[in-house]
């Protein structure tokens, strides 16, 4: 008989999605830029965003986050002159938890391979930290960072988009971990103005082939599309929209709840 | 990934599959480095782009066309012409190998026309490029309009003012210049541009990258179009002289230039290798662009290679007078010959590429754009350590794209102007 396995940390953000989706809703995962607008309100923004979501996407700052449109770019470039970068928040994190949803890193490549796999998988689970997304990362070159996340029950979260063709689309879905993350556009982060009406049916291809949650983000602003993404998504991610109303003074929490009507 | 040094016998294998023409490998690594880091929106678009790469590049067809269209249209062979006063000065037997003289004034046009031949034929709708120093994008301008294909061009901001000449020219080629008012506003900030338009439209347009770095299958596709340089040169100078130089000279930004003249004569054991970077002020982090003297692995831009990083893994801001050589990053195959030490890289600073530049300009006749001045400098500090040696200097562009720079730094033509105005 196996001894009892203590519940890996990916399994939370799993467990996370699941809560909310088995009661009839739609997860939400908001995503904030590390301290940004302000680093000193960092953890009071992260504390109080958490409270209001079923997982929390940080993003480590990057000086060249190539996948990203206009706002999240102008967050990092803020965030990375006023001095945040992956070993203070990771500090930050340690200090500050635990936090009332499970976190994911968002993070570029090169920050993580400077830290050192090893010691990023251990300096992630007493932050709270429970997987990864990592936009310049393909499974390809995945395997050394995921064995290192995988010593310590991490995740590495992979991103499918609509260009992704079917075979690939399996590989990636089984290969996920905590959710599988649908990126609903063709293109960088807070482009679209709409989703595209296509969006549905992709998402229902995604959702046929994951046995894990299906989080859908890029683009993602409002309660309506929301609402329109609902049957065929477990979760949304939102992102630039939440970025926009830290930034303009706007009530995170008020924001949130309101995506959720 | 492996960032540790190589063990001797693991650099002999690797200098010998690369002369064997087996790296980057099926992964698109070169030992090491390289690889292929890319959001998974343009994953399916780089396979594509491989396996158009690996039918174009062994098509005769193919071949024919682009053969026909470098020599009637590029201008190519290009000349290599002996430097008799350089020769004088410094003490040794100097050759130039001449890309000044091919269509739009710089190498560039080779990966850039070679590149658009192979768009049309992957049936791309439209072509993206980015630009530093401007010769690159007026490149895929020229052969944009010449294969009959839209054209965008990102430009750094920064660029954009001390290249100036150069837009105009992409401008009249029939381009779309976007100047980029992002991140560093220099080459880099552009390619990041660039990558952000193609991701957003990963089947109809095509990413003309100008330089060697990027995720595979580019620095293969880069090198190889670009290779025609050291062939060509390896060949006229046996022609010439009957034997091989002692040390060939290149500077090195991305490294496409360098790559071209250099891959041709990595077989060559007798002939030293040797890359020169931009020193811009000072040796200290921020003040030059000298990744492989300097830098530590990293992944920039989808490749695996040398790069100039801070302690938290963030790029670093970098400096040089040259736009073309102002980048944080390098190719990953020149971050291999460093590591196997087929390639010597070190670094001219601005104030002696000017001085090269100069001295080129009064003793050959020839204006070099800055950039390839830094090849002149590092080749003029060798000498003087090596006489009576037979040196080849990668002429990669001319400097009339430079002026407003040459200007603003000499201002040779101010007294003339205040006098014609009186």
């Amino acid at each position: 008989m196996n001894p009892p396995q203590p519940i890996r940390a990916r399994d939370k953000i799993t467990a996370a999605i699941r809560k909310t989706t088995a009661a009839g809703g739609t997860a939400l995962v908001p995503y904030i830029t590390a301290g940004y607008p302000e680093k000193d309100r960092f953890i009071a923004t992260l504390k109080a965003i958490a409270g209001a979501a079923d997982v929390v996407e940080v993003g480590v700052p990057f000086s060249d986050p190539m996948a990203d449109g206009v706002t999240i770019q102008r967050a990092s470039h803020t965030a990375i002159a006023a001095g945040v970068n992956l070993r203070w928040i990771l500090r930050e994190l340690t200090a500050a938890g635990p936090f009332a949803a499970p976190i994911v890193l968002m993070s570029y490549l090169n920050p993580l391979l400077n830290l050192g796999y090893r010691e990023l998988a251990a300096a992630s689970v007493p932050a709270g930290v429970c997987g990864f997304i990592v936009p310049d990362l393909p499974i390809e070159e995945s395997a050394d960072i995921a064995a290192a996340l995988d010593a310590q029950g991490l995740a590495l979260i992979q991103l499918v988009t609509p260009a992704t063709p079917a075979e690939r689309l399996q590989r990636l879905c089984a290969a996920s971990q905590g959710f599988v993350y649908a990126v609903t556009v063709t293109g960088i982060t807070g482009g679209a103005k709409e989703l595209p009406a296509e969006v549905t049916g992709y998402l229902d291809r995604v959702r046929a082939l994951a046995t894990l949650p299906v989080c859908a983000g890029f683009g993602v602003r409002r309660a309506e599309q929301v609402r329109n993404l609902a049957p065929h998504t477990d979760g949304v991610v939102v992102g630039s929209a939440l970025v926009e109303q830290l930034e303009s003074g706007g009530d995170p929490v008020v924001f949130l709840k309101a995506l959720r009507a | 990934m492996q960032t540790e040094e190589l063990l001797p016998a693991q650099r002999a294998d690797l200098l010998r599959r690369l002369v064997a023409g087996e790296l980057p490998d099926a992964r698109g690594r070169f030992g090491p480095f390289g690889g292929r880091y890319a959001p998974e929106t343009l994953m399916p678009a780089l396979q594509r782009l491989e396996e158009g790469l690996q039918r174009f590049l062994k098509d005769a067809d193919f071949q024919a066309e682009l053969g026909r269209e470098l020599r009637d249209w590029v201008g190519r062979p290009t000349a290599l012409s002996p430097a008799p006063t350089l020769s004088r000065r410094w003490g040794a037997t100097v050759y130039l190998k001449r890309e000044d003289l091919a269509h739009t004034g710089a190498h560039k046009i080779n990966n850039a026309l070679g590149q658009a031949l192979l768009a049309k034929r992957l049936g791309a709708r439209r072509i993206i490029a980015e630009t530093g120093a401007g010769q690159h994008g007026v490149a895929t301008a020229a052969a944009c309009a010449r294969v009959g294909m839209p054209c965008i061009v990102y430009m750094g901001a920064v660029d954009v003012q001390r290249q100036a000449p150069n837009v105009e020219r992409m401008v009249q080629l029939g381009a779309e210049v976007v100047p980029v008012k992002s991140g560093d506003r220099t080459l880099r900030a552009a390619i990041d541009e660039a990558f952000r338009d193609w991701v957003s439209d990963p089947n109809g347009s095509y990413y003309l990258l100008g330089s060697a770095v990027g995720p595979h299958p580019y620095p293969l596709l880069v090198r190889e179009l670009q290779s025609v340089i050291g062939r060509e040169a390896r060949a006229q100078f046996i022609e010439r002289t009957g034997g091989l130089p002692d040390a060939v000279f290149a500077c090195v930004g991305g490294g496409s230039n360098a790559i071209g003249l250099f891959h041709p004569l990595v077989g060559d054991a007798s002939v030293e290798l040797i890359g020169v970077e931009a020193g811009g002020r000072s040796a200290k982090l921020g003040e030059n662009a000298a990744t492989l003297a300097t830098g530590r692995p990293g992944v920039l831009h989808g490749t695996y290679s040398m790069l100039l990083q801070d302690k938290e893994g963030l790029v670093q801001e970098t400096h040089s007078i040259s736009a073309g050589l102002d980048y944080p990053g390098v190719g990953p195959e020149h971050a291999l010959l460093r590591a196997i030490g087929r390639v010597t890289y070190v670094s001219a600073t601005d104030d002696e590429a000017l001085d090269a530049l100069r001295e080129c300009c009064s003793a050959e006749g020839i204006l070099p754009a800055i950039e390839t001045a830094h090849a002149f400098a590092g080749a003029r500090k060798w000498a003087a350590t090596h006489p009576g040696k037979t040196l080849l200097i990668g002429l990669s562009g001319r400097g009339d794209k430079d002026m407003p720079t040459l200007s603003q730094v000499f201002g040779g033509a101010k007294k003339i102007l205040a006098e014609a105005g009186e």
